[in-house]
């Protein structure tokens, strides 16, 4: 199968200092990806540069999607949990491809809510509103909402974190359901047993690419060690990176200071 | 004194009375529904500020028509409502200021330009007009005004209301699907100018947010759906409207902070009597079984 989004020489930088560096690789259309690494990696931060939220300071993300093929559930959603809106409402937002700011939800759009509703296991709680979820209900409402979405590429930022394990089984259900589909599903996940059961592709990011392939060569123990290596911290002395050299996704490590702390033992 | 004498004489006898009433029903109507998404927005002071904002505007047009012209000075109102609301957006997008610190060093200036130019000119008394309202003096053209605002206000908002709504509960949603969020923004930003420069000659610059904020607030102690929560507080704004207005004639009160107050009224008993009030923690009902 083709690429569907490629990473060109991606680098992506919050105050010049690199949170993604320097990464190339492309996801395969219909491939279930798991982006792991550790806190500070720029997991989320390569999700929104897919996004288009934050602009590549070098390279590119490179496909021929539009707005609409994307579903995206971000880590930190800045959602109004408070907001007087109903569970059905709130999954009926997932079908603005079709009704988009001004079109009336047909009975089409309803029997497909319900219908979402009740994957999800939430079943009932259509008028009910979303500020008496739980946390876990809630989560399952916004897959609900991206079940209705209907989108080619599907991304998820952490989407089991504080989540209980029956729900986080139900909703993996609905992301190997979406792989049986066709669809791309690209998941940024912390749990390396959860990585290593249910995606079979997985990138290990610790702000540059450390490896990219099947879940089984990745997570090799010395890769893992590796990613942990990562200094956590941003270098103030670091200099001006060089570019890279052609052919590998690794960084040459600056020059002056070593911007690579040594592992504490 | 009969039921008659006590509601409904003094506005069969009255034409300003009258005008009084039908423009605090419009108000009510229009700044209901737009103070409960100001509120579920975050914005409740953001409207207070925008308030302030309007006032230097409002000031001009009073120096370039040379009287308390209402359509001068909306027209005025609206220009620096507006201003002040997309130079703030755009300096909060720009800088490190977050909106409600750059709203807030905008109003605050505008505040001082607005009455330094009433100052300029106008006697105490003028000011006195512009920063309270002066709705018994609404003559037909203003009133023609109010309720052109109003009627806008509810198509418009008709309109908006899926993006609105999305909008104000999940920005990043919208993002994804490519919603045009800042533009329903800066409509509803346009809309909340509009109902202040209607609310401007009943209430004042300084108490124009009050029949837009308290209903909301009441509204929201009361009601959990958001259809409900707006006609809630339309509702809520009539009725201290005409209750404001009733009581400020039987009582020689000034009517716009009556109003108000009848509103402010309306909330302290809703604090106390609501289900999230005091009364219901004092006197728990029992729990469900299921």
């Amino acid at each position: 199968m083709s690429a569907l989004l490629t990473l060109d020489n991606l680098t992506v930088t919050y105050d010049r200092h690199p949170a993604v560096h320097h990464v190339s690789g492309f996801f395969r259309a219909g491939s279930l990806t798991a982006i792991a690494g550790p806190n500070g990696a720029g997991k989320s931060t390569l999700m929104k540069a897919i996004m288009g939220e934050l602009r590549p300071a070098k390279g590119r993300v490179q496909h021929q999607l539009v707005r609409s093929d994307f579903g995206y559930l971000p880590q930190a959603a800045d959602i109004n949990r408070r907001f007087p809106i109903s569970v059905l409402d709130t999954v009926l937002l997932g079908a603005w491809r079709h009704t988009g700011a001004f079109k009336a939800n047909g009975p089409k759009e309803y029997a497909q809510a319900a219908e979402a509703l009740s994957a999800v296991g939430l079943g009932g709680f259509e008028r009910r509103p979303i500020g008496s979820l739980s946390a876990g209900q809630f989560q399952r409402v916004l897959f609900a909402r991206l079940l209705l979405q209907d989108a080619k590429v599907i991304l998820l930022d952490e989407p089991f974190t504080a989540i209980d394990a029956r729900t986080t089984e139900d909703l993996l259900n609905i992301v190997a359901h979406w792989h049986g589909e066709g669809r791309t599903v690209i998941a940024v996940l912390h749990d390396l047993e959860q990585v290593r059961t249910h995606f079979p592709e997985t990138l290990l990011l610790a702000r540059e690419c450390i490896a990219w392939g099947p879940t089984a060569d990745v997570m090799s123990v010395g890769n893992l060690l590796k990613a942990r290596m990562m200094a956590e911290h941003w270098d103030d002395g670091a200099g001006v990176c060089e570019p890279p050299v052609a052919g590998t996704s690794m960084s040459q490590p600056p020059l002056g200071k070593p911007s690579i702390e040594e592992p504490a033992a | 004194m009969s039921a008659y004498d006590l509601l409904i004489a003094p506005f069969a006898d009255y034409g300003f009375m009258r005008r009084a009433l039908v423009a605090c029903l419009c108000l009510a109507l229009g700044s209901g529904p737009i103070g409960v998404f100001l509120m579920l927005r975050r914005m409740s002071l953001m409207g207070d500020a925008m308030s302030h904002a309007v006032l230097p505007g409002a000031a001009i047009g009073y120096l370039v028509a040379g009287s308390l012209s209402l359509t001068a000075m909306g027209i005025g109102g609206l220009i620096a409502g507006l201003s002040v609301a997309l130079l703030s957006g755009a300096v909060s997008r720009s800088t490190v200021l977050q909106e409600d610190a750059s709203f807030a060093s905008f109003y605050l200036t505008s505040l001082a330009l607005g009455v330094l130019i009433v100052s300029l000119r106008g006697s105490n008394i003028d000011l006195l007009h512009v920063l309270f309202g002066t709705i018994l003096a609404i003559d037909g053209p203003a009133l023609a005004l109010i309720g052109g605002i109003t009627s806008m206000t509810l198509v418009i908002l008709a309109i908006i209301y899926r993006p609105l709504v999305a909008e104000c509960f999940d920005p990043g949603f919208l993002r994804t699907v490519g919603g045009r969020g800042p533009v329903y923004h800066a409509l509803f930003l346009l809309l909340v100018v509009l109902n202040m420069v209607a609310s401007f000659q009943a209430l004042g610059t300084l108490m124009a947010v009050g029949l837009m904020m308290l209903p909301a607030a009441i509204a929201q102690l009361w009601a959990r759906g958001l259809t409900a929560m707006m006609a809630l507080a339309a509702a809520t704004a009539a009725v201290s409207g005409y209750a404001g207005l009733i009581a400020s004639y039987h009582l020689e009160l000034a009517s716009g902070p009556t109003i108000i107050m009848t509103a402010a009224v309306i909330y302290g008993f809703s604090i106390l009597f609501s289900p999230s009030g005091f009364a219901r923690r004092l006197f728990p009902r029992p729990h469900l079984a299921g």
